[in-house]
């Protein structure tokens, strides 16, 4: 069987731009060296071309292993926006510390070479291939200030969970193809629903599978790494993690609960519920106590993945429309994260880079000294809260609707849960408004610079964000239309 | 102007002042004098092109929706932009763009520190897209977007510009008021899909309603309520309020009081009864209840008050359970006098916090007991409007206050919707409570006179220089006290608006 190579085309753009950085960082000297930067965008786009090419063509390529439908054009979609964005708000960042660039950008492509693989896996191997491609780059990134004990601290915890958690999912992941003597989706799916009521070894399996990829989006109880890790981390790399990472882990969440365990629903769907509650509701009450900006987004994206677990907890074995349902929800919402959260890291990048300030006080009287950032994070923070005109708002409407397509009392409790949340969620929200609008700048604060770049990406991740608010439709309309499904 | 083909005409209306926001941040902050003409003119052209549409509207048919527009939104969940405007929405639209206006006119003038008219002024025009939008959108998720939107604005203005303990109560206000529209959401969404997950538009799920179990109704009902009670606000859900409306600048207050609590009883009388009639029904005595404590613990609560701002503040409270109460007597002339109060409470309060406002500018301060008495003699004319006006909260007859309150009563002896056969001794009993409410409300209005308007001024004021009435307060306000006048003489320019829409809402809960 041939390889249908556009089918793998963004794929294969993003490697021969990464090995391009390689050769591009060894080619250029001093500041020429930043130049790797638009390189990097430049394959970003034509990989992004390729993408949008694939929409509506639902192609299968390796036996199989490989659907580019729909579902998975929208994922590539968010995750080549993300990395476009992310390279904006890294130029400066990483041009003035004192980084190696080219293996920075080497690393950051390669990392979403997986992600890009993840919508699109349908066999366990090649799901577990493209999580260890997003995550050991990233590893390396988190540690790239190397003289910094916090980069390094935070480095290694983030390697010491991610390898656990990676050991867990692959012994979870052996013991199913035990089982079921296969490693594609579609056939363990087959498999567990032939057979009669499942071994309890195998629920514990697929359970370890599933808490695997728990690890890649910090629910709770398997969250402790990511405060730590986004704040080592330098700053563009811990944005990375909180939204194009997270999303990662849900897509290959999503592929193996909802395709490959789908009849075993009605024994993980109340588990991740509850996991949804723990996640959400222990991010913001740890978020109100944080005094540092990254880590009150930190906690703040560990709540937010628990508002996304919500989807998952209401499946049910058999019940496509609650199924379809459920996955919109959970994409519609990784869209709107991504644009809001992104956002809100650039500006705390602004803030941060060459002054090195972080803390929620340096952000008193932003208003005053620079309107436009102080804007642009009120956006995003009240987006990331859910009020309107902006995509967080419909972000939170499209999981209460999945909740609502068939009303059970599980369902409801989660809805309920999802609601009290997104009040405590505001006071932290809120706290950071205040604080800009409503306090008085220092004397001695030092001028924001963000630069061209940085700025341009925040101002677009704002306009997106009132935008998506007003007219949902410009992405539910896509959304909406797709399901995850397996190989045909 | 052509009601049924000129729908533009509401949709220009409704987003000019946002567009008027969007204006005002491009200009440079130092052109402060320009900028505050600049949101009179915003403001005035909107009240104009509101005015046209008030001329254009066919008060024969005031039962129909008029003026609409209904075009495709988000085709993923089947939400539409649908407004238009009958004979329930065309007076508080109205009364939202007359307030805005005159607190445009008052700024020009008048504003708190920090300064930053602009963008103070840019906050006041995005509120007012969001009070005017509620009263008009026929969709709900339309609904809840004006809904939410008009959030962030009063968290601005009471947090930036406001009192002393500004922090506290502009994070009060916003989490409390979130906290309940995000149960409405829920109900919103399990009405739309208990009602087949068509449409979201109100007028035809009224039309489609009863649906649902007696227990959907009842939940569904306690959501809504949850979200509407706490914005009118009623007992025991009013805490937010006096904190609020103390803490907010002049303007603010004004527009809280005058418009954002309108959007709570408007969401009742709108949304709440016509689409779940059995659930509003089966809550229609615990509403009664509720808002006759509200009536009677609200004039205790300002009977203890040593700050008139604060005491107005709790008036409100008194006054939105008056107007609960005739949405609790479930028939028409119960809500007719529910949403007569409305308008006369929003021209009334909003005018007491406008002189309340005014007072603060003057003596710096607004405790009794600094300010003392003799403000007739002190500041004659003054004086003068605020027994005007206090008069007239109190509900003398012949002026705007009186014919909600009366009316609420009357009503409410003889509840409809089949409430009278269960509930009949409970109504009556209701009734005497909120007689000895009105008693009350008089008794500390009253009181309120004499400590400030009677006797003669401290001697630390007797040499101040103080203004009597400035020009530009006789501009924003001369509109109001005439508006009491009116009201109070010739109650149909109300009654007589509402009337057919009121009946077909009454007709939806039958019986």
């Amino acid at each position: 069987m041939p390889i249908d190579f556009l089918a793998i085309a963004p794929e294969i753009a993003l490697t021969v731009t990464a090995l391009l950085v390689l050769a591009a960082d060894l080619a250029l000297r001093g500041d020429a060296k930043q130049l790797v930067n638009p390189i990097t965008a430049l394959g970003t786009v034509v990989a992004l071309v390729f993408t949008v090419v694939l929409w509506g063509q639902d192609r299968v390529t390796f036996n199989g292993m490989f659907v580019v439908d729909d579902y998975a054009v929208i994922f590539k979609v968010l995750f080549l926006g993300t990395l476009l964005a992310v390279l904006g708000i890294s130029w400066r960042f990483f041009a003035e510390g004192r980084y190696f660039q080219g293996e920075y950008y080497f690393l950051l492509i390669t990392a979403f070479i997986g992600m890009l693989i993840m919508p699109s896996a349908r066999d366990l191997l090649l799901l577990f291939v493209a999580l260890e491609t997003v995550s050991i780059p990233a590893f390396v990134m988190v540690g790239l200030r190397k003289r910094d004990l916090y980069s390094s601290e935070a480095s290694m915890k983030f390697f010491l969970v991610g390898v656990l958690s990676v050991a867990f999912m692959l012994f979870g992941m052996s013991m199913v193809y035990g089982f079921t003597g296969t490693t594609d989706l579609a056939g363990i799916a087959a498999a567990i629903g032939a057979g009669p009521s499942p071994d309890p070894l195998l629920l514990a399996s697929v359970l370890l599978v599933i808490v695997g990829f728990g690890f890649k989006i910090a629910a709770v109880p398997f969250h402790f790494w990511a405060p730590d890790t986004y704040a080592g981390a330098p700053m563009p790399v811990a944005a990375m993690l909180a939204v194009a990472s997270k999303a990662a882990g849900f897509a290959g969440m999503i592929a193996v609960a909802f395709i490959a365990f789908e009849p075993l629903a009605d024994v993980w769907a109340p588990l991740l519920g509850v996991l949804a509650i723990l996640t959400m509701s222990i991010g913001n009450l740890i978020a109100l106590q944080q005094r540092d900006l990254i880590r009150l987004l930190a906690y703040s994206s560990i709540a937010q993945a628990g508002y996304m677990l919500i989807p998952f907890g209401l499946a049910q074995p058999g019940n496509v429309a609650v199924n379809d349902a459920a996955v919109q929800a959970v994409l519609f919402y990784l869209i709107a994260y991504a644009v809001m959260n992104v956002g809100a890291f650039g500006v705390a990048i602004a803030v941060n880079r060459r002054t090195g300030l972080r803390s929620i006080g340096d952000y008193s009287g932003l208003g005053e000294r620079n309107p436009l950032m102080a804007v642009a994070m009120t956006v995003f923070l009240l987006s990331l809260g859910g009020a309107p005109p902006t995509v967080g708002l419909f972000a939170k409407l499209a999981i209460i609707e999945a909740v609502t397509v068939e009303v059970t009392g599980f369902g409801l409790v989660l809805a309920t849960f999802l609601v009290i949340n997104s009040v405590i969620a505001f006071s932290y929200y809120l706290k950071v408004v205040r604080t800009m609008w409503m306090g008085a700048a220092p004397v001695d604060a030092p001028v924001l610079q963000p630069g061209f770049n940085l700025s341009a990406v925040v101002v677009v991740l704002m306009l997106g964000t009132v935008l998506l608010g007003i007219l949902p439709g410009l992405v539910s309309d896509f959304s909406a239309l797709t399901s995850v499904q397996a190989a045909p | 102007m052509d009601p049924a083909s000129a729908g533009w005409a509401l949709t220009v209306a409704l987003f000019l002042p946002l567009l008027g926001a969007g204006i005002l941040t491009m200009m440079p902050a130092r052109l402060d004098r320009e900028i505050r003409l600049a949101a009179v003119g915003i403001t005035a052209v909107s009240f104009a092109l509101v005015s046209l549409i008030a001329l254009g509207f066919d008060y024969g048919d005031s039962g129909r929706l008029q003026f609409t527009t209904d075009v495709g939104w988000i085709s993923a969940i089947d939400a539409r932009y649908s407004i238009g405007i009958d004979g329930i929405s065309l007076p508080l639209f109205f009364l939202t763009y007359l307030l805005t206006l005159l607190c445009a006119i008052y700024t020009t003038r008048i504003l708190p520190s920090p300064g930053k008219p602009k963008a103070f002024l840019s906050l006041m025009l995005m509120l007012q897209t969001g009070m005017a939008g509620t009263f008009v959108a026929f969709d709900l998720i339309l609904f809840f977007i004006f809904w939410e939107l008009v959030l962030v604005p009063m968290f601005f203005m009471i947090g930036m510009w406001g009192g002393p303990r500004r922090d506290y109560a502009s994070v009060k206000f916003f989490l409390y008021t979130l906290f309940g529209s995000v149960f409405m959401l829920v109900a919103f969404l399990a009405i739309y899909f208990q009602a087949g997950a068509t449409t979201w538009n109100i007028q035809e799920l009224s039309a489609m309603a009863p649906f649902g179990s007696a227990t959907f109704q009842t939940w569904a009902f306690l959501g809504i309520f949850l979200g509407f009670a706490i914005k009118v606000p009623m007992w025991p859900f009013h805490t937010w309020l006096p904190d609020a409306h103390t803490e907010a600048p002049t303007v603010g207050s004004v527009l809280l009081a005058g418009v954002l609590l309108k959007m709570g009883t408007y969401g009742f009388v709108r949304i709440a009864l016509p689409i779940l009639p059995e659930g509003a029904v089966r809550f229609a005595p615990l509403i009664g209840v509720l808002a006759v404590i509200g009536i009677v613990y609200g004039a205790l609560c300002c009977l203890a008050q040593t700050d008139i701002k604060r005491l107005i503040a709790f008036s409100s409270v008194g006054h939105m359970g008056f107007v609960m109460l005739g949405i609790a007597a479930m028939n028409e002339a119960g809500i007719q006098a529910a949403l007569f109060g409305n308008i006369a409470h929003g021209v009334i309060t909003g005018m007491l916090f406008f002189l309340a406002g005014s007072l603060h500018e003057r003596f710096h301060t607004r405790e009794f007991g600094e300010l003392g008495g003799g403000l007739l003699i002190k500041l004659p004319r003054y004086g003068v409007l605020l027994t005007y006006v206090a008069v007239a909260s109190l509900g003398l007859p012949g002026l705007a206050g009186f014919w909600g309150e009366f009316a609420a009563m009357w009503a409410a002896i003889s509840p409809g919707a089949g409430l009278m056969a269960s509930y009949e001794g409970l109504y009556l009993t209701l009734v005497i409570f909120a007689a000895i409410g009105t008693v009350l409300t008089a008794g500390y209005f009253l009181w309120m006179l004499q400590r400030v308007n009677l006797g003669r001024p401290l001697p630390k004021w007797a040499d101040e220089p103080l203004d009597d009435v400035m020009a530009i307060e006789w501009v924003s306000w001369t509109p109001l006290l005439l508006l009491i006048l009116a009201l109070g003489i010739f109650p149909r320019l109300v009654f007589g608006v509402q009337d057919a829409a009121v009946s077909q809402i009454v007709g939806f809960l039958g019986g």
